[in-house]
């Protein structure tokens, strides 16, 4: 797990590790924790940029209010990454200015490792 | 400010209303150099400026009314000046694109019945009224993402939009700049007309000027009366969706459909007769997602974040009402449920008539005497 976040994890019980993708880095995150808290958790920040003036957001109020959050979950663009429980394997990006009106496709990218 | 016998404020001329209508009118008679005075009801007005569309249409308003044709086509020919001193004046750019608009349909019937009204418009201008019919690779064309049940569309290139809260926000800021000034000093509860002007009670005091304009849509159905003047308006709703933003797809406005310079998606073009609801329904929504959709595919897989009623100021045929008062010179109506189409007109020529008095233009189509 990469050390550049500022998010240090509290533990609080037992839970199982569970693999997720965040921008192409494999990040180890726990079975119950959001995509956002995968995003905190691998120091991918800033998260997204806004629509209109591309400025740099993260996650913030963490419970389905702000939308700051937003991010592109396998494929899916401005999913609200606080709502949405993480999966083995989940592939998580940063969601870039506005979405696109169809779904998105990263076959032609080089993946990261 | 002139000095007066008792506490009455003072303006050459007075508005009352601070919609599109009333703001684009109130800069026109600013380069008059006339001191202009906005008495804006308050928030919880109707607001009809604040639920519009945000077209700067042409094709096919005034099918039977020449002259309604007539200033539409006039009116966004100067919009481009309007735009253009709006952002010297405020820095705003209220997001003007005319480069032509498509009216989708969804059967070949009313594509044909919408070729019919337009052949019958370009015969009365005498030839001058461009438009085309399209069937779906055409109007693929113009826009790939046309679902295929789209029967065809009807194109004329002198269609656009414009953002119309930015329009509004930059109305507002010029006036002021101008030396306007706007109360939002409540309902409007009387107008008498004095031997020289016209005196107006608020819920905030008083107010005297030598010119009344009433530019208050559905609210000038009581305050035409005050100054010898009738307004026979009624409310009609339209019901608008938005979606969340995406990138750019849809480069051209069409009359369902529209997207804006951020992304926007706005969907709408319903019309309901429900009196002074402004509410939304369920049933109507669903109508106008499914039309949208069907239309543009791609619209499926968006959410839609906001949704609201407005209501148009309408008349009996759909036309404007621009009227002077013969019983108190002094006094003018002017209401139309186009305050975007015809902001520039507006701005402009109309403005200049209430000015002066005078005008090329056969305004007098428009008054209320025809019903």
């Amino acid at each position: 797990m990469p050390n550049a976040s500022e998010f240090p994890r509290i533990e609080t019980g037992a839970a199982e590790w569970v693999e997720v993708d965040v921008d192409g880095q494999p990040i180890q995150v726990r079975a119950g924790d959001s995509a956002a808290a995968a995003v905190l958790a691998a120091g991918l920040l800033p998260s997204r940029s806004t629509p209109v003036n591309n400025s740099p957001r993260a996650p913030y109020c963490m419970m389905g209010v702000c939308f700051e959050c937003l991010l592109e979950i396998d494929g899916m663009e401005n999913v609200q990454g606080c709502m949405t429980e993480v999966r083995p394997g989940m592939q998580i990006r940063r969601q870039q200015g506005a979405r696109h009106a169809e779904p998105v496709t990263h076959d032609h990218e080089d993946r990261q490792s | 400010m002139q000095a007066t016998h008792h506490s009455a404020r003072t303006a050459d001329l007075c508005l009352i209303g601070g919609g599109l209508v009333g703001l684009a009118t109130a800069l026109g008679l600013q380069r008059h150099g006339l001191n202009v005075t906005i008495l804006d009801e308050a928030d919880v007005a109707l607001r009809a400026s604040r639920g519009n569309f945000g077209l700067v249409w042409v094709q096919g308003k005034g099918d039977t009314l020449p002259e309604y044709a007539q200033i539409s086509r006039l009116s966004a020919r100067l919009w481009s000046d309007l735009a253009c001193q709006l952002r010297e004046d405020t820095g705003i750019d209220v997001e003007l694109q005319q480069r032509g608009g498509l009216y989708l349909s969804l059967t070949e019937q009313e594509v044909s019945d919408r070729e019919a009204m337009l052949f019958r418009m370009r015969e009365a201008a005498g030839g001058d009224y461009p438009f085309e019919r399209l069937d779906l690779k055409q109007v693929r064309e113009f826009i790939p993402e046309a679902g295929p049940e789209v029967a065809g569309a009807t194109w004329c290139p002198e269609d656009g939009h414009v953002n119309p809260l930015k329009l509004m926000r930059a109305l507002t800021e010029a006036f002021l700049k101008h030396g306007g000034q706007i109360t939002n000093s409540g309902r409007v509860e009387s107008i008498t007309p004095l031997a020289q002007g016209f005196k107006i009670q608020t819920p905030e005091g008083e107010w005297q000027c030598q010119k009344v304009v009433l530019s208050a849509g559905l609210g000038n159905r009581t305050l035409a009366p005050m100054v010898g003047l009738d307004a026979p308006v009624f409310p009609n709703r339209g019901q608008v969706l938005i979606a969340e933003r995406v990138r750019p797809f849809l480069h051209y406005p069409t009359g369902h459909v529209r997207q804006t310079g951020e992304g926007t998606i706005q969907v709408g073009d319903s019309k309901e007769d429900v009196g002074f609801d402004s509410g939304t329904t369920t049933e109507v929504m669903a109508q106008i997602a499914d039309r949208a959709t069907r239309m543009f595919p791609i619209l499926r897989g968006l959410r839609m974040v906001r949704a609201w009623g407005a209501l148009r100021i309408m008349t009996a045929d759909g036309y404007p009402l621009y009227q002077a008062s013969e019983q108190h010179p002094g006094a003018y109506l002017v209401t139309c449920h186009s305050g975007v189409t015809l902001g520039a007109f507006h701005a402009g020529p109309l403005a200049d008539w209430i000015a002066t008095d005078q005008t090329d233009l056969p305004l007098e189509v428009f008054n209320a005497q025809r019903f």
